[in-house]
């Protein structure tokens, strides 16, 4: 398996307004806190570490 | 003069003078500096194979401060081979639970849960000046029954000298100075080695700007006998993190970790000790302070641990953060692989060679070590904001969620690592199990009377299960000492099957005198074991 790029998210405006609803009345330090919490949860779920090596190389480069 | 640096917890060694001091200068086979546990380790190795050894320390005898207190099962075990792992035993304290707490919530809880079948536990709790007495105690139990084994107290080298395979020292005591010779040097002079400064070689690495006050009090309190380590302590003035530890005698070891910033000489006045222990155990906690002190650290190695006829081992060759216990336990690992290498190079049955793959195996061990102990660095002390987002998010999930406690890292707990493909390593049979493969130190398994390890007493051995060996008591000289048993009767628990066969009906393994696996074959004729027994020699070595 390689790191899939390609559309993956049913109802991609849902998804948006889920993740925005998620910060709502959180200040930066909380919001900060949570995506941190966030990005090991999901880390975990994938656990493959090429996947995340390539993930994070991926967010890296712009 | 020799200039006292430290108290003496146990005075062992006192000063004598010797006959050698008014003499011209004598030459020794192998001579060691500094006669902490990594010194008298090898000088206890090297002195029970038959091989002179004097030992030179600045000191009369043990110093005080209770310093590196957990002990490895793999220190225990070369300990036990060398004649005092009983003793540590029977004074140390063992523990398997560490509770890991942030702020006021507990994070969570850990069992090391040893695996059943081995002598020794996973750890115990014991002050350094215990193991380096039970350690000179084995010395003089060796020097009783011949051993060539010599301590001098407050002998301090002042100078030195490596010229034509010789080393020269000057050696300064209370009575002047006098000089000798050795064909060996073995620097275990710490991490601080004036050895090592006198050759002028460098010992870079990574310094982490933290203080660690230690404060080790004695007291009866009915704590259990558990790890308990905060991050973010929730106690007044108890610094980053903190820890508490039980050791022997109702010493309860206690750490605060109180950033780079401090006022030492402050920080250290009892009452201001006092005022943290205090917060820590709660009002009216009755206790005396026993030992204090404040240690900065730095991860560094070396480059070589060899540099021609001078070996270094110990904190002058490498220097870890201390968690993880990876200090003194991979300083011990040090002197169960130089001395049988020593021992054969000095006898005439192995190349010099020899000793350059102690120095690959050891560094190969401390950047194991230092890897290890600086990720634990980084997780207790995050360099950046993110970084401490990241660590109190990890802590946060830890408390409810399973799969965040294997990132909390309050410490790695020291293993021995396994010399994967470096150069002495013989063959190896890819149908047995990959944890017993050439490089990895034996691991320990109940007989019907004892342990396994213990028939493995510091001659190489050919390790025959369910399978015959061939006659061979040497190879070019070398002994070599034969196991063989047979798993249906010679097997209670099944762990030797599980460890040293997996799905094979048979194995054949040379082990090393240090107790790491040599080579391994279902089943080996002769000549493939006089091969492995060359290579694991150094005699295959280019150069």
């Amino acid at each position: 398996m390689s790191l899939n790029l390609d559309p993956n998210i049913p109802d991609p405006d849902g998804f948006y307004d889920e993740l925005l609803a998620l910060h709502q009345g959180l200040d930066k330090a909380q919001s900060d806190a949570l995506n941190a919490r966030l990005i090991l949860v999901l880390a975990n779920h994938i656990g493959d570490r090429q996947i995340l090596r390539d993930a994070m190389q991926t967010a890296k480069a712009r | 003069m020799v200039d006292v640096r430290y108290n003496i917890a146990f005075k062992l060694y006192p000063y004598e003078k010797v006959a050698a001091q008014s003499a011209p200068p004598q030459r020794h086979p192998v001579v060691i500096v500094g006669g902490g546990p990594i010194g008298m380790a090898v000088a206890l190795d090297l002195g029970r194979r038959g091989t002179p050894v004097l030992v030179l320390d600045d000191h009369e005898g043990v110093g005080q401060g209770s310093r590196a207190i957990c002990f490895a099962k793999r220190t225990l075990e070369i300990a036990d081979r060398l004649g005092a792992g009983q003793a540590m035993m029977d004074k140390g304290v063992v523990w398997n639970i560490g509770k890991v707490f942030h702020g006021n919530e507990k994070v969570f809880e850990f069992d090391l849960q040893p695996e059943a079948g081995h002598k020794f536990p996973a750890f115990i709790n014991l002050q350094q000046p215990y193991f380096e007495k039970f350690l000179v105690d084995a010395i003089r139990t060796a020097q009783a029954e011949g051993a060539p084994i010599e301590i001098r107290g407050q002998n301090a080298v002042t100078s030195m000298q490596q010229q034509a395979g010789i080393v020269t020292l000057d050696v300064d005591t209370p009575d002047g100075i006098y000089q000798l010779e050795a064909d060996w040097l073995i620097a275990c002079d710490g991490a601080r080695s004036p050895i090592r400064d006198m050759m002028g070689l460098s010992f870079d690495g990574r310094v982490f700007e933290d203080n660690f006050l230690i404060a080790d009090v004695r007291m009866t309190a009915d704590f259990p006998t558990e790890r308990w380590f905060w991050f973010e302590p929730p106690f007044k003035d108890s610094g980053a993190s903190a820890l508490l530890h039980k050791q022997p005698d109702d010493i309860w070891r206690i750490d605060f970790q109180l950033g780079w910033d401090i006022d030492r000489a402050k920080e250290l006045k009892p009452e201001n000790i006092r005022a943290r222990v205090d917060a820590m155990l709660g009002e009216g906690a009755e206790y005396e302070l026993e030992w204090t002190s404040i240690y900065t650290f730095q991860c560094r190695r070396m480059k070589e641990f060899r540099h021609g006829n001078i070996l270094f081992a110990g904190d002058s060759a490498h220097q870890v953060s201390p968690f993880g216990a990876r200090g003194a336990n991979s300083g011990v690992q040090d002197a169960d692989n130089l001395a049988w290498k020593l021992d054969l190079v000095i006898k005439g049955l192995a190349p010099a060679a020899l000793l350059d793959t102690y120095s690959q195996e050891r560094v190969h061990g401390a950047d194991e070590n230092i890897l290890n102990s600086t990720r634990a660095t980084d997780f207790l002390t995050p360099k950046s904001e993110i970084s401490k987002v990241f660590r109190n998010a990890i802590l946060e999930l830890a408390q409810k969620h399973a799969f965040a406690r294997p990132l909390v890292n309050s410490g790695r707990l020291s293993v021995p690592c396994v010399y994967d493909g470096l150069p002495l390593n013989g063959p190896d049979h890819a149908d047995l199990p990959t944890r017993t493969r050439p490089g990895s130190a034996c691991p320990d398994a109940p007989l019907d009377a004892g342990f396994l390890l213990s028939k493995f007493t510091g001659d190489f051995t050919l390790f025959a299960i369910n399978s015959t060996v061939p006659t061979l008591n040497e190879v070019d000289g070398i002994r070599v000492n034969t196991v063989s048993l047979n798993t249906k009767d010679a097997d209670p628990t099944g762990a030797i099957a599980e460890r040293f066969l997996g799905n094979a009906e048979q194995a054949l393994y040379l082990i090393r005198p240090d107790q790491h696996v040599g080579a391994r074959w279902l089943d080996a004729d002769v000549d493939a074991i006089k091969s492995a027994m060359r290579r694991n020699t150094g005699k295959e070595l280019s150069s």
